[in-house]
């Protein structure tokens, strides 16, 4: 890594902690988040000459305190109704703001802050884009034009959409504060479903012609293990950072040389990253140990990725297995696409005439490409090559990008040419 | 603190006319008295439907004509049938206490923090 993606990585590495303290000794995210962005810049001016500092945390926590006190000052001098300071605070001036912040935050008190952080970014009260957004730019350091494009809007869209938010947490005073016991599991699974979504987005990305973003998938990873740091006692948060990793194993041999998309039974598995799946594997064992016996949604995904990872091809792979797993998953989550990848699976064990009976059972997937190429699929290894390429011919239509559509393209000209 | 103004919103064919409102207002009577003792609840009413109302518009800027129509400013499926002004220490609290309020299971509660205009 050269010396300026060394400084990135430091300044995302410490920009959240700075900030998770800050927003609470000073009240206030969007200041705090402004006054971070400027000692970034004047971090990134001053490093490359000194280099980067011994402690610099302890750097970038006194310089965007300053700044963040020159904001305060600056708003305080202006009518006392446009301001929204202090409002998680208890209206301390500028000054005693000052003082209270001189004792160095101890590391339990930095734990605390950074889930304050999390939590409010991901408050139920916002909407799940607005979560996104505020994830990745507050708990991931992206920049407002990465963001913008990670998920296919203009930039100016994004920045609205992150002030919009900002003004809303202000506005409505939702607390910087850690859920109750009470509350816990169900604004964790908020935070669990805001990482998902970002790596979902990476995994299969909505436009664009790649067939993943490697770099939104990394900050989906960096997300789940700033988590797992956290809240190592949570079994959900480290099977979501199992399922991840074992995933993102994968990725680099999801595409050929010229970057058309590989499906799974394709795939050329030495490509695959075995350190992932041995780190992967290694958190889904923790997550099991925490959880008791009770597996949650992302455990049993990341179950479902390591039998994956662990078959030495398509064929050795434990069907029997995975049909158990989907049906666990399906159980507790009644989604048409968990069924459908659990009737994929039980073509691979029982054969195609008991894929296609169970992929019929499914409704509700009728404009899914999915459903119409896993129809083909049966039909074709039953010999009816003419109604799988009418299948198939839908599915193409309705493929929502064009890395699928050329995928579905090629079996269309696979089985038109079995048509003779 | 944080004041907010929770507006009540009930299906319009459900609000006043049904029968099962007279019955049900004790459990509203009962959440304003634990949430006035709590210093919660700082003031609020039912209102009357909205076939009572009306909508006045002053045409043509400050000092024009006043003009009236006979009902509510938009009609719609669902009916504002009531508000409850809260004050709360934050979002969290402020919801805890309206999720206690009939109006959040008859229809739906709308939390909108109020931006004081007094100096």
């Amino acid at each position: 890594m050269d010396a300026t993606g060394t400084l990135v990585e430091v300044l995302k590495g410490e920009g959240p902690r700075v900030l998770a303290t800050l927003a609470r000794t000073i009240g206030d995210l969007a200041v705090a988040e402004d006054a971070l962005s400027e000692a970034t810049v004047t971090a990134l001016e001053a490093w490359p000459k000194t280099g980067i500092p011994d402690n610099p945390r302890a750097w970038l926590a006194v310089v965007a305190r300053r700044k963040a006190l020159d904001l305060l000052r600056r708003e305080s001098a202006r009518s006392a109704k446009e301001t929204a300071a202090f409002r998680w605070g208890t209206g301390a001036a500028p000054d005693q703001i000052e003082e209270a912040i001189e004792a160095i935050e101890p590391e339990n008190s930095l734990r605390d802050d950074m889930l304050r952080l999390i939590f409010t970014c991901c408050h139920p009260a916002l909407g799940r884009e607005a979560q996104v957004a505020l994830s990745l730019r507050t708990l991931a350091r992206l920049e407002v034009p990465a963001i913008a494009r990670a998920f296919l809007v203009p930039e100016a869209t994004m920045a609205k959409r992150l002030v919009r938010a900002r003004s809303k947490i202000a506005a409505a005073s939702i607390p910087y504060a850690i859920p109750s016991d009470a509350e816990l599991p169900g604004r964790l699974a908020a935070v669990l479903a805001v990482v998902y979504l970002v790596a979902t987005e990476a995994h299969a990305p909505t436009g664009g012609d790649t067939v993943a973003r490697v770099d939104l998938e990394a900050e989906a990873i960096r997300l789940a293990r700033l988590l797992a740091g956290l809240m190592p006692g949570e079994p959900e948060v480290l099977s979501l950072l199992a399922l991840l990793l074992l995933t993102s194993a994968r990725t680099a041999a999801r595409a050929d040389a010229d970057g058309n998309p590989v499906t799974l039974a394709g795939q050329d598995r030495t490509r695959w990253n075995r350190a992932a799946i041995a780190e992967g594997s290694a958190w889904l064992s923790q997550a099991v140990t925490r959880s008791g016996g009770v597996a949650g949604p992302y455990q049993i995904q990341a179950h479902l990725a390591a039998a994956h990872s662990t078959a030495a091809s398509w064929q050795e792979t434990d069907w029997d297995r995975i049909v158990g797993l989907y049906d666990l998953l399906g159980s507790i989550t009644a989604n048409p696409v968990v069924a459908l990848n659990r009737a994929v699976a039980v073509t691979e064990r029982d054969g195609p005439e008991e894929g296609l009976a169970a992929l019929k059972t499914i409704a509700g997937l009728e404009h899914s490409h999915l459903w119409h190429a896993a129809l083909a699929d049966n039909l074709r290894r039953l010999g009816h090559p003419s109604e799988a390429a009418r299948e198939l011919h839908t599915a193409v239509t309705l493929a929502p990008s064009e890395v699928e559509q050329r995928l579905l393209q090629g079996r269309l000209r696979t089985v038109r040419s079995e048509l003779g | 603190m944080a004041l907010y103004v929770a507006l009540c919103y009930y299906d319009r064919d459900q609000y006043w006319d049904s029968p099962t409102e007279t019955e049900l207002s004790p459990e509203y009577v009962e959440f304003a008295r634990r949430a006035t003792e709590a210093g919660v609840m700082r003031g609020g009413e039912a209102l009357h439907p909205v076939t009572m109302s009306t909508t006045i518009t002053v045409s043509g800027g400050k000092g024009g004509d006043v003009l009236l129509v006979d009902g509510p400013y938009a009609e719609a499926k669902e009916v504002l049938g009531g508000y409850f002004l809260l004050e709360a220490a934050d979002l969290d609290e402020a919801i805890a206490w309206a999720a206690q309020n009939p109006a959040a299971w008859r229809g739906k509660i709308e939390l909108r923090p109020i931006a004081p205009i007094h100096p």
